[in-house]
């Protein structure tokens, strides 16, 4: 669906980003916004020039600082937001935290109706896992899965590299994970027709499908990836991963310096665990997508390290990328932080406050890899503050006004 | 699964989800035991797994029906390339015999043949291609045979 807009308008609201490049040839200009690549404006100049303008809303921002939502959820969540928290006053970091608590005992969805409100408020959060209790009946919904539909968090990101300072069997290994994430095996579309025959819906549908694969090729384009993997099992399920790997071979056409191929899934998590130098950027469906994503968090050294995001038109919601709640080890202080972390400066790059992010980044990187004061999870003895502590001592030494540890 | 491990009583259970047993597989295996689950989840994690163990040129299968009746069978592919050279790694289908005679209930002969294959495998010295040695199909089996026979 395209529509043409009336230049005069278009060219106020462009004229500062494109600069003097509109100028005096504004009126040769036409600009179509698309609803499927969602905000994108492709501007084509006289000069055959494409520019590609993505208007998205601003994030909620006043008198300079940022506003952005925290929900602490259960487990480890609320002590490991608490030490972003921490570390954010300490640096100084232009972001207010509005917190919302959601309740994963209750049965009503006032809670989760709050949270997923303040989100749209502010337009980015920082959250941690909500717990799903399974003895709940089934029409009790996953509040993190209704949290994500809600909000349209349609691809979640997870960016596996290998930290030298940990010790895994595998070095080296980068790979990015684009996994759906609305719809597929999580529609929670399933009934009892018949006692003791369950059915269960997986919905794939060429929209979802096309919008994942294009934020697959695009982000793979941004970041100078070589190549896609589509992961799937369309040999069995040949409609549902039939269509979705269709989809993917359609998009794939339109990045003809990426490189495209295809895998499924049981192979991919064979070779994942034996050669896992081979992938570069990897696609899925919903279900693949958290059975890869945590073979592939524990090639690089366990839940407690890698960070996610879950993208949306609108919305960012950042989280540990395996969403663990973590119960066991709650309130020990024993847990990893770097995950949390590591997801906090997403948020920063994401809210372009990109100097603080890399700095905490830093500091964060060197504690592991320098220092290698680690938590019990990756074999060392140290204890979520004293990382934190560290953390914090190495941003100190380094320079910045920082208050007082 | 909770109805059926309160009859059998002494076997401990737990039934994590299946994002936490590809994790906790990849970084360590072993306290993991006897894994049931469905479909979907057994065809990916069978193959996590034969990843862990060297690959599907030696991961034996087996198929078991209600009545006792049993397909046995490797999960490797056709191979087409190397198909009737003498070159091909016999051990997941000749592992996936072993499962057959234990089904059968000729454990004696089962664990005979296994462990001649293990100690082949472990001795390293004839090894067919896949396992990074160069002898034949034939010579590999013979190998097997030979300590078989001095078992005997």
């Amino acid at each position: 669906k395209h529509t043409t807009i009336i230049m005069a308008t278009l060219t106020k609201v462009l004229k500062p980003i494109l600069g003097s490049q509109l100028g005096n040839t504004a009126k040769h200009v036409v600009i179509y916004l698309s609803y499927f690549h969602d905000y994108h404006a492709h501007v084509i100049c006289p000069l055959n020039v494409i520019h590609y303008v993505y208007l998205q809303p601003p994030p909620a921002k006043y008198g300079g600082r940022h506003t952005v939502a925290l929900i602490p959820g259960d487990g480890i969540g609320p002590e490991l937001l608490n030490h972003v928290r921490e570390l954010f006053r300490f640096c100084c970091v232009p972001v207010d935290f509005e917190v919302v608590h959601v309740n994963s005992a209750s049965t009503r969805e006032d809670d989760i109706n709050n949270a997923i409100m303040a989100i749209r408020r502010n337009g980015v959060a920082l959250k941690g896992n909500i717990e799903t209790n399974h003895t709940m009946p089934p029409n009790h919904k996953s509040r993190n899965n209704l949290l994500r539909t809600s909000l349209d968090l349609y691809a979640n990101m997870m960016h596996c590299q290998s930290l030298p300072g940990v010790h895994t069997r595998h070095k080296n290994i980068d790979i990015i994970i684009i996994r759906e994430n609305t719809e597929g095996e999580y529609s929670s579309l399933e009934h009892e027709s018949v006692s003791g025959v369950v059915e269960s819906l997986k919905i794939i549908t060429r929209n979802n499908s096309l919008r994942i694969a294009d934020y697959a090729f695009r982000l793979a384009r941004d970041k100078g990836r070589r190549r896609v993997t589509a992961v799937h099992k369309a040999n069995i399920m040949k409609l549902g991963d039939g269509l979705f790997l269709q989809c993917c071979k359609e998009v794939a056409s339109g990045y003809p310096d990426i490189e495209f191929d295809s895998m499924i899934v049981d192979n991919t998590t064979m070779q994942l665990v034996s050669k896992p130098h081979q992938f570069d950027v990897m696609l899925m469906p919903n279900l693949y997508g958290n059975v890869v994503s945590n073979v592939c968090a524990g090639l690089v050294g366990g839940p407690g390290l890698v960070p996610g995001a879950n993208y949306g038109r609108d919305y960012a919601v950042f989280e540990t990328a395996t969403r663990n709640t973590g119960k066991s080890i709650a309130n020990r202080n024993i847990a990893n932080p770097t995950a949390m972390l590591l997801a906090s400066c997403l948020m920063l790059d994401h809210l372009k406050l990109h100097d603080y992010a890399n700095m905490i980044r830093g500091a964060i990187l060197t504690t592991m890899n320098e220092t290698r004061l680690h938590t019990v999870d990756i074999g060392g003895q140290g204890t979520t503050s004293e990382v934190v502590q560290s953390i914090m001592r190495i941003i100190q030494s380094s320079g910045p006004l920082t208050t007082e540890i | 699964l909770a109805d059926v491990s309160h009859v059998m009583g002494a076997i401990k259970t737990q039934s994590p989800l299946p994002r936490t047993f590809s994790r906790g597989m990849v970084q360590d295996p072993s306290h993991f035991d006897v894994l049931v689950m469905p479909n979907l989840y057994g065809d990916i994690l069978s193959d996590l797994c034969a990843g862990l163990i060297g690959g599907l040129g030696v991961t034996p299968s087996g198929n078991i029906g209600a009545n006792g009746v049993a397909i046995f069978e490797s999960v490797h592919g056709t191979a087409p390339d190397i198909a009737g050279k003498d070159l091909a790694n016999p051990t997941a289908l000749l592992l996936s015999a072993v499962m057959m005679l234990r089904h059968m209930g000729l454990h004696g002969h089962a664990k005979k043949i296994e462990t001649a294959c293990f100690d082949t495998i472990r001795d390293e010295k004839v090894l067919t291609k896949d396992l990074g040695g160069n002898a034949k199909c034939s010579e590999f089996t013979a190998d097997i045979c030979r300590r078989v026979q001095d078992m005997d």
